[in-house]
């Protein structure tokens, strides 16, 4: 019985594997396994290498590993790399035709040759599309392999395929031909996993991706606008919100019930934005590291003009081009004060799907309430990879436009200044262009302005704008989605006694998938842990009782310079010498085994 | 037809509101005295005046320098955004999508359009967002004190007497090029032309550009400015002699033999224009268009007048299929998804 079991498949990009390894992942989920997913890209369409893992765990973990006990190799170009990801005992499947192509392999003693081009000769004349169906080999050989219901996957290929028809019965004969392929020449090494500990039941439970999900929110959530610029890895959720809109605002004869622009640029993009924030529509634009820094002048636009936006940043690894399909938590500093002069932003930071779906919503909420710009950190792993999530619930209630005043308001008021904090909370009303009343009209500028929006240098005019503009963010701070601390979320090994050491744990977005397999690991060494999970900033004034508390606390992140640690350090400087940074920045997503090491080093353990 | 042009551009016409032309007006101006966009701002003040369009229906929109000051100059009763160097056009993409009701006027700059604002108002263009887009070009950066812009001629002079090695970027060319449907260049001084101009270019469907010569008195009015009242005076020839007729006012001209033509504009009003100058030219034209602007940049004169003009090109509302209802104005029920179609699309995530 084996309790985690891990895979990777090395194939080229463009060779037809990503659609076989989607499938595979989902008829995983479907037979109620816990199953992490990752895909690793390359900034390219077709011939450079790319890797996916899938890791089945029966105590929940879902983190990606860096060694797999089974690897299929089938790129050349990568094989000798790839032969050292094998974990001991592990196995090693690779392409019998590399062999003729690199003769000085070193292959382990669980290395096994795959005749694919044999195997494929009964399915099809073409070579192309035995090399095509080759992934749909290693679909059926995986399948008899991990012990799944072959029936599940085969219905998974079908709903996968469902818009071609055409070649559903070619790959289900193919999925046939593997399968049976492997029971007669692999079956001594198939696995028996013990069954999960956390199933999944499918009527409950959604297998997304948080791209998907955070356009699907943004349409529930009343986004009526949409500009983007492409980039990868946010050019799926613009895409995606454009689907869903299709799907969900069915037009009537009136036409449609949203607009989306195509941009000439991220500059123009955040633009659109915030004139479609200011006329009144809920607004946003998707974007990566390079975008978010061309959109810098206008964040701070939003800023200090006040007008409602939301900028989804799928973070990727920067600096510059940087790995432009790696992920990395690197925008964190960038996003917190977005633009020059004194600017803070609101930042909130999704850690898997269900939560973008949520947090579109609730950026809507806050952007319109606070009428101000905020910025939603997503990561590549969060946006691009799939996870098992507990299903969308569709929230009735009615959106809040904030304080926006319409004719008849302005009717009943004697006059109407724009900037001024008549309820003394730092925000200010607003009316929208159109408004059909003498007392509507204000004129909105980047430039300094008095109550009444005027043209002002005034420099007590300046002052209080700056410090109204503080003490709006102030409001709104307890507002934002609270850190959680969050309880252990698997089952305790408690095999070693009363624990030695109490630390903290503090991650922010995707990083949070490492924890539970984290805190075993160090369980295993008599530490014991909390997590504490950063979800926006500014970082809310509660966290005090927490860090008080604890003698050490580990910030892990996945970027060079401990961004996250230093907004912490900013807000909580009294504390400023617990906390220790713990980091991963390599393009791939944390590692919980490389977490654990690092920890229980600086704990000398 | 040439008395009742007089007639239409130098006196209001027949009002069908009770608006007065006091309703129209803005803030004092901070521009130096004598500055060009001091009287592109009145025109377009009595060019609103007179086709009768509420303010309240109006926003007025800008990007950055002299030009972009303008805004707050006319119309107070409209909304507006001064906002960012060389994105007024983007934000107002924005602003017209939210709310298709709106009447936009964006003001803009050599400086804004035609160096950091380029590629903005380029694509604004192309996709014929519905606008009125006023550059007020003098060739120079007012505000930073006198640098050549991009729309300064080849060889003309700056006040220190340096010489513009650079080709000069020609937006009336660039917008051809780019599709527009509504191309005109007048000059901050002529009244006549410039007023039923604007009054054509806000009933136009899609984006109308106007390029208006509007001389800077303090950096670029000396001998040696190719955009200084004396030169532009002295150099400019105009195509048309221009009537506006709104489409409020019964049509009583008669149409004039030979050289006098009415377009009908989108909302139904008309613009007759009487040729002055290259009566062989056509407006439907734009090959024609764009050669006859470049024999006149070739010998260092200024073609004004309406100069390219289509009618029927799909705005960016229509290619976008918007609902006739501003989005701004959708409530909560017109945008959350119904339960059943909720469901129906996350199951394709089970």
């Amino acid at each position: 019985m084996n309790d985690n079991f891990s895979i990777l498949i090395a194939t080229q990009n463009g060779s037809g594997s990503q659609s076989c390894n989607q499938i595979l992942a989902k008829a995983m989920f479907r037979s109620g396994r816990t199953v992490g997913a990752k895909n690793i890209f390359p900034s390219n369409i077709a011939g450079l290498p790319t890797w996916f893992t899938l890791r089945l765990n029966t105590n929940g973990y879902t983190s990606m590993e860096r060694e797999y006990d089974l690897v299929v190799a089938k790129n050349a170009d990568t094989i000798k790399e790839d032969l050292y990801k094998v974990r001991e005992n592990g196995y090693l499947l690779y392409d019998q035709e590399i062999t003729d192509k690199i003769t000085d392999l070193a292959f382990g003693n669980n290395s096994i040759p795959i005749p694919y081009r044999e195997i494929t000769k009964s399915l099809s004349e073409s070579i192309r599309m035995r090399k095509l169906l080759s992934n749909v080999i290693d679909l059926g050989i995986l399948t008899a392999w991990t012990g799944l219901n072959l029936e599940i996957v085969e219905k998974t290929l079908s709903d996968h395929f469902a818009s071609k028809k055409s070649v559903v019965d070619l790959n289900i004969q193919a999925l046939h031909v593997g399968y049976d392929y492997a029971k007669e020449n692999l079956l001594a090494h198939f696995i028996n996993l013990k069954a999960p500990a956390h199933e999944f039941k499918n009527n409950d439970s959604l297998y997304i991706d948080g791209n998907s999900a955070a356009a699907l929110g943004a349409v529930v959530g009343g986004c009526t606008f949409f500009s983007w610029y492409p980039i990868t890895p946010a050019t799926s959720l613009a895409e995606s919100f454009q689907q869903y809109c299709h799907q969900l605002r069915i037009p009537n004869e009136q036409g449609q019930k949203f607009a989306q622009v195509q941009a000439e640029d991220e500059l123009s993009a955040i633009s659109m934005v915030i004139g479609a924030g200011w006329a009144g529509c809920r607004a946003m634009t998707s974007t990566s590291g390079p975008g978010l820094s061309l959109m810098a002048e206008a964040a701070g636009l939003s800023y200090f003009a006040e007008v409602p936006a939301v900028i989804w940043d799928v973070q990727r690894a920067g600096p510059s081009t940087g790995l432009p399909t790696r992920t990395l938590q690197g925008d964190i500093r960038a996003a917190a004060h977005l633009s020059h002069g004194d600017t803070t932003h609101i930042v909130l930071i999704p850690g898997d799907p269900k939560e973008c779906f949520e947090m579109a919503q609730t950026a809507f909420e806050l952007a319109e309430k606070f009428q101000t710009l905020v910025i939603v950190l997503s990561d590549l792993d969060v946006g691009m990879n799939f996870y098992a999530t507990p299903s969308f619930q569709l929230e009735k209630t009615k959106l809040n436009r904030g304080k926006v005043l319409d004719s008849e308001d302005l009717d009943r008021l004697e006059k109407f200044a724009r900037y001024q904090d008549t309820d003394g909370d730092g925000v200010t009303y607003r009316t929208l262009p159109g408004t059909q009343n003498a007392k509507a009209a204000y004129f909105t500028r980047g430039t300094a302005h008095n109550e009444q929006s005027g043209y002002s240098e005034n420099n007590v005019n300046y002052k209080n704008l700056l410090d109204r503009l503080n003490l709006k963010l102030e409001k709104a701070k307890p507002q934002l989605p609270v850190a959680l601390m969050e309880p252990k979320m698997s089952p305790s090994i408690s095999n070693g006694g009363a624990p030695k050491t109490n630390i903290i744990l503090v991650t922010c977005g995707g990083t949070k998938q490492i924890v539970p397999e984290l805190q075993d690991l160090l369980l295993e060494k008599q530490v014991s842990s909390q997590h504490l999970r950063i979800r926006a900033l500014p970082l809310d004034n509660n966290l005090q009782n927490h860090f008080a508390d604890s003698d050490r606390i580990f910030v892990l992140e996945q970027n060079r310079d401990g961004q996250l640690r230093e907004q912490l350090v900013l807000a909580y400087g009294e504390h400023y010498h617990k906390f220790q940074s713990i980091l991963q920045y390599d393009g791939l997503p944390m590692s919980s085994a490389l977490a654990a090491e690092q920890i229980l080093n600086r704990l000398e353990l | 037809m040439s008395e009742g042009t007089k007639e239409q551009s130098n006196k209001p016409g027949p009002q069908t509101s009770s608006r007065k032309i006091s309703d129209y007006k803005g803030g004092k101006s901070t521009l130096c005295v004598g500055c060009g966009h001091d009287s592109v701002t009145q025109h377009l003040i009595n060019a609103y005046f007179k086709s009768d369009i509420s303010p309240f229906d109006v926003i007025k929109l800008s990007g950055i320098g002299c030009s972009s000051k303008t805004p707050a100059y006319f119309m107070n009763a409209s909304h507006g955004f001064n906002s960012i160097h060389g994105r007024m056009a983007a934000v107002a993409t924005g602003a017209k999508l939210a709310n298709r009701n709106l009447q936009v006027i964006g003001i803009s700059g050599d400086g804004d359009t035609a160096s950091i604002g380029l590629g903005g108002f380029l694509h604004t263009v192309r996709r014929n967002l519905p606008m009125v887009y006023i550059v007020e070009n003098n060739g120079v950066y007012g505000l930073t004190k006198g640098q050549f812009s991009a729309t300064a001629d080849p060889k003309s002079t700056l006040k220190s007497g340096e010489r513009n090695p650079f080709v000069e970027m020609d937006l009336c060319s660039l917008a051809i090029e780019a599709g527009c449907s509504f191309v005109a260049r007048s000059f901050s001084g002529d009244a006549k032309q410039l007023v039923p101009l604007i009054q054509a270019a806000a009933a136009h469907n899609g984006t109308a550009f106007i390029d208006v010569i509007s001389p800077c008195i303090t950096y670029a009015n000396h001998e040696g400015s190719t955009k200084s009242y004396d030169y532009v005076r002295s150099h400019k020839v105009a195509l048309q002699e221009l009537g506006y007729i709104s489409e409020k006012e019964p049509i009583q001209i008669d149409s004039e033999e030979g050289e006098s033509t009415e377009v009908t504009m989108a909302n139904g009003s008309l613009l007759r224009l009487k040729k002055l100058n290259m009566k062989e030219h056509q407006i439907t034209d734009a090959g024609q268009t764009l050669r006859i602007l470049r024999e006149h940049r070739n010998d260092g004169t200024i073609l004004t007048g309406l100069l390219h003009w289509e009618s029927g090109q799909k705005s960016l509302i229509e290619n976008l299929n918007l609902t006739k209802r501003p989005l701004a104005h959708l409530q909560t029920d017109d945008l959350k998804p119904q339960e059943d179609q909720f469901d129906a699309l996350i199951t394709q995530f089970r």
